[in-house]
């Protein structure tokens, strides 16, 4: 095996060599959104430059050239997440419509009034309010799994969770404000021993596991592409073939119907039911190619790397004086997420903007968490295995000059 | 007392000293931590401009026909926009503090980060103070 090449990698990500206020940029806002390969980006000029047509539609060269990278990566994502038919991915805009759609079509039309919908206490907004609109809509009740102070899910609460009017459990597989790595193999076990399906939210995992849906038995799994080295607007669903084929569609128009006419409309079958209109072509043969990239990547390798800065950054940071960790969790990905005695998260977060260094600060869309830690926000440091070790001791010298700087003087 | 355009050109040309983000940080933040406290009696839910990453107190009363302000937040660069404004604002009568247009803010070049503030940014903070000079002047009629 070849030792993992950082400055090989870093070379192919061109972002990486840019400057920020002439100072040489650190990224580590990567649970936010990953930078691209230089693959991606010029997969997308391409795309514009020599195939650009609409799909499906045209007996055209191009239309025809267009059609089949399209088709093309819904196989890659296929074998990606290990789904058992390519039938069973769908392309969305991200997580966040993927979830929409999910509670829109199987949960209208699934859950009623008293049934119960599960989720956990770490989740992200999106995985939150859709529920929340549908029972509001139906009258059904949101349950949570709650966390103890690690960040971690309180699992011998589960099976008194999972009553008889739970009609839907959908967790994060990684928390992008803890790292948490949620055991969901055995969520979704004891949800599946009482009938009940589960979606599982892979925004944050995909980028740092391989995805086995079947291995998990997930009946749906979300990513989104731009937090896996591919462009924003696109992203995937996968359902279970048969579960897919019973849920009404989400949106109406071209592409998703068979037959039109004034008295009746009949449907495409899936997974053409689920993608009304003129797809994001450009944006799905990006991912292809991001895909590609992943695939040539020695995943064991990255995986083995982040863990590495995870446990750096882990040290060094809370070697610093006043400052205290939030989430803990024995088993946790690449995310670093603290608070700071006597200073604000956004002062620090802008002290290391002005040196170049991008963190992001305040609730990361999980207000919920913030809420159970009684905080207004962290200061969260994202790592992807593009980042190096002299980066965190940048972070963690320039949060030592913050502190110095900012730090209110009733801390003792 | 000088006017509020003379104040917003001092305080313009003391940024052009500034070249960089990092400076003009520094300024602010420098500013935020002079600026006198707030009582604790303004520091409750009536007075609380809220924001997404960070809180504002702010009070403002009449002195011989005078708008005086006070305030305080949880940030400290938050803080250091504030006693900006306050510079310019406070110690006006509320009929200039209606009328101040605040051209300056958009010289000083910091837009882009302020950004981050926006939530709580300066166009709320500037509405309450606005909205104290209206009830000073509405009171006055
Ligand atoms: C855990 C988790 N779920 C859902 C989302 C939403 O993803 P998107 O904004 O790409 O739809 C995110 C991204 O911030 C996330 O981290």
């Amino acid at each position: 095996m070849t030792p993992f090449n950082i400055n090989k990698i870093r070379s192919e990500f061109p972002i990486l060599s840019e400057k920020a206020y002439g100072k040489p940029l650190v990224y580590f806002d990567n649970a936010a959104s990953s930078q691209k390969p230089k693959v991606v980006i010029d997969a997308l000029v391409d795309y514009y430059s020599t195939t650009n047509a609409n799909v499906h539609r045209g007996v055209h060269f191009l239309s025809q050239k267009a059609s089949t990278a399209f088709d093309a990566v819904r196989e890659k994502v296929k074998t990606f997440i290990n789904a058992s038919s390519e039938r069973e991915i769908i392309f969305v805009r991200g997580t966040t419509e993927a979830i929409n759609l999910v509670a829109s079509t199987y949960g209208r039309k699934n859950i009623g009034q008293g049934d119960e919908i599960l989720i956990s206490a770490m989740e992200h907004h999106s995985n939150i309010v859709p529920w929340q609109m549908l029972c509001e809509e139906k009258g059904a009740v949101l349950k949570v799994i709650p966390m103890n102070e690690k960040g971690e899910l309180l699992m011998d609460q589960l099976p008194a969770l999972l009553t008889d009017r739970t009609k839907f459990v959908s967790v994060v597989h990684i928390s992008n404000s803890l790292g948490t790595k949620n055991p969901v193999k055995e969520i979704i076990r004891q949800a599946h021993a009482k009938g009940i399906p589960v979606l599982v939210d892979g925004a944050q995992s995909t980028a740092h596991e391989v995805i086995d849906v079947q291995d998990l038995d997930a009946d749906f799994f979300t990513f989104s592409g731009h937090k896996i080295l591919a462009p924003t607007g696109i992203g995937c669903l996968y359902g279970k073939l048969h579960l897919l084929e019973a849920m009404p569609p989400y949106q109406g128009g071209g592409e998703m119907i068979s037959s039109v006419s004034f008295e009746k409309t009949t449907y495409n079958e899936v997974p053409f039911k689920f993608e009304a209109g003129t797809p994001n072509i450009a944006d799905v043969i990006a991912l292809g190619t991001a895909i590609d990239y992943w695939k040539q990547l020695d995943r064991k390798a990255a995986g083995a790397w982040e863990k590495e800065l995870l446990n750096y950054a882990t040290k060094l940071i809370s070697e610093i004086p006043t400052v205290t960790l939030i989430g803990i969790a024995a088993e946790k990905a690449s995310v670093v997420s603290f608070v700071i005695e006597g200073v604000n998260a956004m002062d620090a977060g802008m002290f290391l903007d002005t040196k170049g260094i991008a963190v992001r600060t305040g609730y990361h869309c999980t207000e919920p968490v913030m809420h159970f830690f009684k905080i207004p926000g962290t200061i969260r440091a994202s790592f992807m295995f593009y980042n190096t070790k002299e980066e965190i001791d940048a972070l963690a010298e320039n949060l030592t000059k913050a502190i110095a700087l900012l730090q209110t003087h009733s801390v003792a | 007392m000088s006017t509020l355009l003379e104040i917003e050109k001092e305080i313009l040309s003391d940024f052009e000293l500034f070249d960089t983000w990092e400076e003009k940080y520094h300024y602010i933040i420098e500013l935020g931590q002079k600026l006198g406290p707030l009582e604790d009696k303004y520091k409750i839910e009536e007075y609380k401009i809220k924001g997404c990453q960070s809180s504002v107190w702010l009070n403002g009363e009449e002195r011989d026909g005078k708008l005086f302000f006070s305030a305080d937040s949880d940030s400290t660069f938050v803080k250091g926009e504030i006693a900006l404004l306050m510079m310019v604002l406070s110690g006006q009568t509320a009929e200039d503090v209606l009328e101040a247009k605040l051209e300056f803010i958009d010289a000083l070049g910091l837009r882009q980060h302020i950004a981050v503030t926006r939530a709580n940014g300066l166009a709320s903070m500037i509405k309450q103070m606005k909205t104290y000079a209206f009830a000073m002047s509405s009171a006055n009629k």
